[in-house]
């Protein structure tokens, strides 16, 4: 965990101390709604349908207990006793009144956190892979280059009035779990013909009204060069970017109209001389980050106990099959505590359950504590040992359901419940969708399935690459529903395609229903999954079991 | 003939708690969307809101929202939209539902 140092420390307390003068200015008059706005936003502070909401970064979704404990407590003073992880990675809470703002951040200052740069023109949280440090087939921790990259981007006076925002990722394993290739940004580690690690930058990926598949703009580059080069891709972006049109002002369209050989030209025009005179951190600096991200020292002792809970417990067998992936370390597991109860808001923490993740993290997880874009929190470090102890206590929390990678291991933005910017609402179809498929009590039966759904067409809950994609819609004032199928987030990435008509509210769910069946119907054997069975038939049998009467009359 | 005129209020945001105000007959602002002042002109409306747009002491981002009248004449929201602004979100019993 990188702890704050007093530059940090000193330049967050500033910032604390002049938006507590703007709030001030604001409410005196002395600054308009317009003059406040665009302050309010710089420091994470939204004005949603029915309150603010303020988005505070966890960066690259890393806590420990003592943050964790002060998101709960802050949840508990200012809000309503509870938080949203959203697919950011972040933490939104959806009631602070405005002249409790000043003294929630500086609640969040007291732990090495902040609201700056979750909102507006400016290269946003840098996300990351929620296994880092952890995962079997990590080539390497991409933590310390993500926070290289915090510290860089982090009120960088050139680029804090981008065309629009800029979203980076990074993940270092093959097996992509941060979405590198839908980001402005996408990072993945890679080695070299020699075996050095570097980076591969992968560039104009992102979602929204206009999706696209991020395309590589450098195969390997040295990690020196990371700094220099980041800086010459946004600094042609910053000068080439479109500023007449906000639709059109992400750096995918640049890329798109102008293509990816002339945008590759110019970085690489910008990168020789940035590099020449690159005051970029010294060695000493990212030595030091590094060791801040040491891997705990674990503890190799195994024990019997944990394969005989196995045997003799069939719910903790269920939890350990789809909640606990394979670490580096044999002795130890990765535990995914899953936000989705059947029937809850995905991704939403009650501050008792937030309390009860930073105490099993405490006690038997290295106090590590992630968060995942999929909006789960994630223990990185358990002893396989601990594994009874820990699932006892998230049952105990209500956090124990056997459902991560499964169907109502759902996506959903906070849609037009919250959301000023939302055409319908996203948290009650997830809510109905869980519900139906737990009474069914299916999704084991069914297997890997991600269902995502955003509540407008700007795709904060990554519907495009859903393997079952639902994007809420305003139709003549109704709330319609389309369908994408086939989407895929990871390595093999893909974005869905729209199966067919939109569907009105009280309908989208027996569609959900009626494609989960013809699955079952269709699949090959019980290991065909759905994306699979999906890529081998094609969208066909699906929208003739959507749309029957138009099959009917097109035959 | 010319296109009939759907009543309006003017809604808002109120500046300290955020939630949803109504501007009302007597040129203050409610948290109850039946207290609104319904408007029955487009002259009357953009009168209102230039009114509305005075207060920003009070109100933030004001702005005409299309309404239904019941029959004692009291204003109700016309889309899904302005009808979740009125009550609060659906997946808890929170905001106006719960006051």
């Amino acid at each position: 965990m990188y702890i704050y140092d007093d530059f940090d420390e000193g330049f967050v307390r500033e910032r604390v101390r002049q938006f507590r003068g703007q709030i001030e200015q604001r409410i005196s008059g002395a600054l308009t709604e317009d003059e406040f706005k665009p302050l309010r936003l710089m420091n994470g502070l939204y004005l949603q349908l029915h309150a603010y909401m303020l988005r505070v970064a966890i960066p690259y979704g890393t806590l420990d207990s003592q943050k964790m404990r002060q998101l709960a407590y802050i949840a508990d003073k200012w809000d309503k006793g509870y938080g949203h992880f959203t697919t950011r990675q972040n933490i939104q809470y959806n009631w602070p009144k405005l002249t409790d703002v000043g003294d929630i951040l500086d609640a969040l200052a007291d732990v090495d956190m902040h609201a700056i740069q979750t909102s507006g023109n400016c290269v946003r949280n840098v996300t990351s892979d929620h296994f880092a440090g952890a995962a079997a087939d990590e080539i390497e921790d991409p933590r310390p280059t993500a926070e290289l990259i915090r510290q860089w981007s982090t009120d960088h006076p050139e680029f804090q009035f981008l065309p629009r925002k800029f979203k980076i990722a990074i993940t270092g394993s093959p097996n992509d779990r941060a979405v590198t290739r839908a980001h402005d940004i996408g990072i993945r580690m890679v080695r070299n013909d020699a075996g050095e690690a570097g980076y591969e930058i992968i560039v104009g990926g992102g979602l929204g009204r206009t999706p696209m598949e991020g395309k590589v703009l450098r195969e390997f580059l040295p990690k020196a060069d990371l700094l220099p080069y980041l800086e010459a891709v946004l600094q042609t972006y910053n000068l080439a970017g479109r500023r007449d049109n906000k639709y059109k002002a992400r750096i995918k369209i640049l890329i798109h109209e102008g293509g990816l050989d002339d945008f590759r030209a110019r970085t690489e025009q910008a990168f020789e001389t940035i590099r020449k005179d690159f005051a970029g951190p010294s060695d000493e600096l990212a030595a030091n980050i590094a060791r801040y991200f040491e891997p705990p020292e674990f503890n190799n002792v195994r024990s019997h106990g944990f394969e005989k809970a196995l045997e003799a417990n069939p719910a903790f067998r269920s939890f350990f099959e789809t909640n606990v992936t394979e670490h580096r370390n044999p002795a130890y597991a990765i535990v995914t505590v899953s936000l989705k109860a059947h029937g809850a808001t995905p991704g939403d923490a009650t501050s008792d359950q937030m309390r009860t993740v930073a105490d099993i993290a405490e006690r038997y997880g290295h106090d590590e504590i992630r968060v995942s874009h999929e909006q789960n929190l994630i223990l990185p470090h358990v002893r396989k040992a601990d594994l009874p102890a820990v699932y006892a206590l998230l049952v105990d929390a209500g956090l124990a359901t056997a459902n991560a990678g499964l169907l109502s291991d759902i996506i959903a933005c906070p849609g037009m419940d919250y959301c000023a910017l939302a055409t319908a609402r996203s948290i009650p179809v997830a809510q109905e969708i869980a519900q139906r498929f737990d009474e069914l009590k299916l999704e084991h039966e069914i297997g890997p399935l991600k269902i995502k759904i955003s509540g407008c067409i700007n795709a904060c809950g990554h519907h495009h690459v859903g393997h079952i994609g639902i994007l809420g819609l305003d139709r003549a004032g109704v709330e319609n529903y389309q369908i994408t199928l086939g989407g895929d987030a990871s390595e093999a990435f893909a974005l869905g395609e729209r199966v067919g008509p939109s569907f009105p509210a009280d309908r989208i769910v027996p569609a959900i229903d009626t494609i989960v069946t013809t699955y079952l119907e269709i699949r090959e054997s019980e290991e065909e999954t759905f994306l699979e069975t999906y890529r081998r038939t094609g969208s066909a049998p699906f929208k003739q079991a959507l749309y029957p009467e138009e099959n009917r009359h097109a035959a | 003939m010319a296109k009939q005129f759907t009543p309006k209020i003017v809604t808002a945001n109120d500046l300290f708690e955020g939630d949803v105000i109504y501007l009302t007959g007597e040129g203050g602002w409610s948290r109850d969307h039946r207290d609104a002042l319904p408007l029955n002109s487009q002259d009357e409306a953009d009168e209102l809101l230039g009114v509305a747009q005075k207060q920003a002491a009070r109100a933030v981002g004001p702005y005409l929202a299309d309404v239904a009248l019941d029959e004692h004449g009291k204003p109700h929201p016309a889309h899904f939209r302005e009808a979740f602004r009125s009550r609060g979100p659906s997946n808890y019993f929170h905001g106006k539902q719960a006051v």
